[in-house]
């Protein structure tokens, strides 16, 4: 009797599980088939050749990208992306915890920075290729010089806020200045500087794609411009797909990274909810 | 009056600390085109460009250009916002929607927003409209998300209570939803706001359509360095200009807000 009900009851949690599996799946997944549908129909059916439809985008796609052309653009982009990203980082987080340690030099320099702050930073293309020359070393200064500023200012904020009880108990034990910048300032300041990490990122795949579109005979942004002059416009979809994918991969990339670095501050901030 | 004196003396330090890092950096940009570490053909005087600015302010057709760069960032924001306002709210409200829709979002949002500007130059050539298509994808994600996450974010015994009490949705909209999301509103507009006139300024330069940034690039092309850091500077202060509006909206809006409330406590 206790055997069959429990079977019963094992059985109705099974398919329950099941079933939210699939209720999930329906859910994350329905509706981007669901556009993905409707896109094809219309697109066979309407006559504007500016919009042919998914599985057409798909195949430019795989001839497009798939090959050289993913050794000879997309691989020097995403170079140049990853290394702009991470000189951004260590520049924006070694700058950003000076400047917040010294009160009198954040009230120095902190009229310059709202200004750097806020020009638009594909304003500074036309500025570094007078610098710099048309050279790879310019598109990788332009995407530091505009995913910094998030950087900065967000760990100037974060290591400003450090907890005061904590700064003074630090103060009291004596530990070095090493130690401190280790385990108290950096830590504290963590959650911010991934803010502005994560503003940075958006930031400096704008500036990757912008400057090689004005400035460059090759990259992702040149590609997808080269295919929109020469009306080629099923591989221009299939480029702006990339480029798709590469925000989403970016993001999500950030996601697991963020999750691994600040797993301290999301546990503590659940057990303060709780 | 005690606080008054207190704060007195530290603000007037910040004053004058500013002053002294902006004179700092002025004369420095100054002495390295002087000093010759970097040629006065890529690096103008600051004097120049200060002169150059100067005149630009005095020319109708700057104005001009900037009315340009302004009614395109302006329709764009506005645009987006409404949009967002409206799908932000229904998305937000009915769990099933919000559901449904987390993968599109997810996709379509880190799509950087120039990678459509062939795409905008196709349909609409080099008009306003192709500007307003990057400027409207890229401002209404920042708002969208905002709302989605400030119309989720109403107490659920504030709801509960709101319900048992009999109020109409249309109440509930008003007293309930509205100021729980008015505050994730007013960030996104701000962000909304920045971004927006990144993307105008943007269009122009790569599209070509008129407006600032169109003159950055013509003054690139042409070799006129004064007039380019001109421009540059001209966009800053016009980004400082359009922060600062933004944040003092968000305040006044938000007078009432704990979160204001708060800063101006301590």
């Amino acid at each position: 009797m206790t055997v069959h009900t429990d079977r019963i009851a094992q059985r109705s949690r099974g398919r329950g599980l099941g079933r939210r599996v699939v209720a999930s799946l329906l859910y994350s997944l329905g509706l981007p088939f669901l556009l993905l549908v409707v896109w094809g129909l219309t697109a066979t059916s309407s006559t504007n050749r500016f919009f042919p439809g998914p599985l057409t985008i798909l195949e430019a796609f795989r001839e497009t990208w798939i090959g050289p052309a993913f050794v000879d653009d997309v691989l020097p982009s995403l170079y140049r992306l990853a290394l702009g990203i991470a000189a951004s980082i260590v520049i924006g987080v070694a700058v950003g915890t000076l400047i917040g340690l010294f009160h009198w030099l954040r009230e120095l320099l902190e009229p310059l920075l709202e200004f750097f702050r806020a020009i638009p930073p594909p304003v500074l293309i036309p500025v570094m290729m007078l610098l710099l020359g048309i050279t790879d070393t310019m598109k990788v200064v332009v995407i530091v010089s505009g995913a910094v500023w998030p950087i900065l200012l967000n760990t100037i904020d974060g290591v400003r806020a450090t907890d005061s009880v904590m700064s003074e108990t630090a103060d009291s034990f004596q530990i070095t200045w090493w130690e401190r910048l280790r385990f108290l300032v950096l830590p504290a300041a963590s959650p911010r500087i991934m803010t502005g990490v994560r503003q940075g990122l958006s930031v400096a795949l704008i500036l990757m794609v912008i400057s090689e579109m004005f400035a460059s005979s090759a990259g992702l942004g040149y590609r997808i411009a080269y295919f929109q002059r020469n009306y080629l416009i099923a591989e221009m979809w299939s480029g702006i797909l990339l480029l798709g994918l590469v925000g989403v991969l970016l993001a999500a990339t950030f996601g697991v990274v963020e999750r691994r670095v600040l797993r301290w501050y999301h546990g503590i901030r659940e057990v303060n909810r709780a | 009056m005690h606080v008054l004196s207190i704060r007195r003396p530290r603000s007037l330090r910040k004053v004058v600390l500013g002053v002294v890092g902006l004179t700092g950096f002025l004369v420095v940009w100054q002495l390295i085109p002087t000093l010759g570490l970097i040629n006065s053909q890529y690096l103008p005087y600051v004097t120049d460009v200060l002169a150059r600015l100067a005149e630009e302010f005095r020319d109708l057709a700057f104005w001009r250009r900037l009315g340009h760069t302004m009614t395109s960032w302006a329709i764009g924001l506005a645009v987006a916002t409404a949009a967002a306002v409206v799908l932000g709210t229904i998305v937000g409200l009915v769990p099933v929607l919000r559901r449904a829709t987390h993968t599109v979002v997810e996709f379509l949002r880190p799509i950087p927003s120039v990678a459509l500007i062939p795409l905008a130059v196709l349909l609409f050539g080099i008009r306003m409209q192709a500007a307003l298509l990057i400027i409207i994808y890229a401002s209404f994600w920042q708002v969208f998300v905002q709302v989605i996450y400030g119309v989720a974010d109403v107490d659920s015994v504030a709801r509960d209570t709101a319900r048992s009490f009999g109020l109409t949705r249309r109440e509930r909209l008003s007293y309930l939803v509205l100021p729980t999301a008015l505050p994730y509103l007013m960030t996104g507009i701000r962000l909304a706001a920045a971004v927006a006139l990144i993307l105008a300024i943007t269009a122009e330069m790569v599209i070509g359509n008129p407006g600032l940034g169109r003159m950055i690039e013509l003054s690139r092309s042409a070799g006129d360095a004064v007039g380019l850091y001109a421009l540059v500077v001209v966009t800053g202060l016009l980004g400082l200009l359009v922060n600062l509006v933004f944040r003092f909206i968000e305040r006044r809006s938000l007078s009432w807000h704990q979160s204001v409330r708060g800063e101006e406590v301590l």
